[in-house]
């Protein structure tokens, strides 16, 4: 039986200026699938997922999450959609707690201490739960930023370089999360530069080169000349 | 409204871990108030007769450094852009933040009266009138304010744009808040005071509507 499609770009372009950062991207994800987006850098990646969080719109083309179009049906998809972005979307003098709580507000959820330090455990700063987020390293952000991805219970994720500033534990966290997204029947589509790892965890793989979709297809089959110079080499724990 | 309950919560917690700035914003516009008294000199009558354009003019100066301020925080790890993918109801978080920026500069305003009172000797002993006052002119301020504190916040230079942008739009409420200010210190032998605080509520609720129409369009792409 074929899977609902989760996420279904046709003909998206997007400029900054006169550069085009996107170039008639297509492609289709079913539901519940965990794939891989990786390209060189500034081939386009990060504007991708932010065009498919609805946090840009595309200059051309559609988008459609879960069946809604993100132009027409704004809000409807963004209640689907968690993306972790480049920026951590975070108030640096509120402390952990107090960021998750104010998402939590707007989501509708509990925003109890009781209630929320467990997702702080469950990143690993449940004993940092009421430091001020300036005071953070660049990895406990991260780490701060993935729990509030979480919290959002979204169909589809998106994670720009979620292996970005951690650990080596922190690596196997992003991995058991993935796990964890997939079990749960979430579609999850992740931005890497750490192709062999993302290689044994996605089961489909996207390539963007100058904006523009140059493979889509299984994730262990993603062509040889994209893991040259080194790529994926230093991919920790 | 859940959303504009959340947004206000969150910004009068963000201002309150603030408050030193708070604190630095006041003795700006106190440093004003108090330049603007040399400018005069020691004439006391004329201190009297300019200290409501004084005091609103401090407010105006200090406002924008607290409107700006205001979205320094959204924009550090566009934490403002991760609500609105939530999705948070932009209305509800320009209401929600120009709610609390209200507030700020209506305590910033009541702060200044005792300043106004020692340099320029110019009190009055209707104080509720005067809190009125305050916080009509306040709203006149805060709603405008935040707008386009949310439209510049993004863009270099901001700290030239915002005053620029502002102060062509807040000239009427400026001028009704001098106007219903001086009438408090200076007497009130026409009953004037009614007709300038309706024009002053008149411009706050035409900003403030016009405020919560166009935020979505200001910080959406």
């Amino acid at each position: 039986m074929s899977r609902m499609i989760a996420v279904a770009a046709a003909g998206i372009c997007r400029r900054y200026g006169r550069r085009w950062a996107l170039t008639d991207v297509s492609f289709e994800i079913p539901e519940g699938a965990l794939v891989m987006l990786t390209g060189r850098n500034g081939s386009g990646k990060s504007t991708l997922l932010r065009v498919l969080a609805t946090a840009i719109r595309a200059d051309r083309g559609t988008v459609r999450v879960l069946g809604h179009d993100v132009r027409v049906d704004r809000d409807q998809a963004r209640r689907n959609i968690a993306l972790l972005g480049h920026r951590t979307h975070l108030y640096e003098p509120l402390t952990a707690l107090e960021n998750l709580a104010v998402r939590a507000r707007f989501l509708g959820a509990d925003p109890s201490r009781a209630a929320l330090l467990p997702r702080l455990e469950e990143v690993g700063l449940g004993d940092r739960a009421d430091d001020p987020v300036q005071a953070f390293s660049a990895g406990m952000r991260q780490r701060l930023a993935l729990a509030s991805v979480l919290q959002q219970q979204a169909r589809v994720v998106l994670l720009d370089e979620p292996y970005g500033h951690l650990d080596p534990p922190g690596f196997l966290f992003v991995d058991d999360l993935l796990r964890l997204l997939r079990q749960g029947g979430a579609t999850v589509l992740m931005a890497t530069h750490l192709l062999n790892r993302a290689r044994n965890l996605c089961d489909r793989g996207l390539v963007l080169e100058a904006g523009r979709l140059a493979y889509a297809g299984p994730a262990a089959q993603i062509p040889e000349p994209v893991l040259a110079d080194g790529a994926g080499f230093a991919e920790g724990a | 409204m859940k959303d504009l309950l959340a947004a206000l919560r969150k910004d009068l917690l963000l201002q309150w871990r603030g408050r030193a700035q708070v604190i630095a914003i006041f003795g700006f516009g106190a440093a004003a108030l108090l330049l603007f008294s040399f400018a005069i000199g020691p004439d006391s009558a004329a201190l009297r007769q300019h200290a409501a354009g004084f005091l609103w003019l401090g407010l105006l100066l200090a406002s924008t450094l607290a409107l700006a301020e205001s979205f320094e925080r959204e924009m550090e790890e566009q934490a403002l852009e991760g609500l609105l993918l939530l999705p948070a109801s932009a209305r509800g978080l320009y209401y929600g933040k120009a709610l609390a920026n209200w507030a700020h500069l209506a305590l910033l305003g009541v702060a200044f009266v005792p300043v106004m009172v020692v340099l320029y000797d110019a009190g009055t002993l209707r104080l509720l009138s005067l809190l009125w006052v305050i916080l009509l002119g306040t709203a006149g301020l805060s709603a405008p304010g935040t707008l386009y504190a949310a439209m510049t916040s993004q863009i270099r230079g901001r700290q030239t744009l915002l005053p620029l942008l502002l102060f062509p739009l807040v000239v009427p409420v400026l001028l009704a808040a001098v106007k219903a200010t001086s009438l408090l210190i200076l007497g009130d032998p026409m009953g004037q005071l009614r007709s300038w605080t309706t024009l002053l509520a008149a411009f706050g609720v035409i900003h403030w509507a016009i405020g919560g129409l166009l935020f979505g369009r200001v910080v959406e792409d």
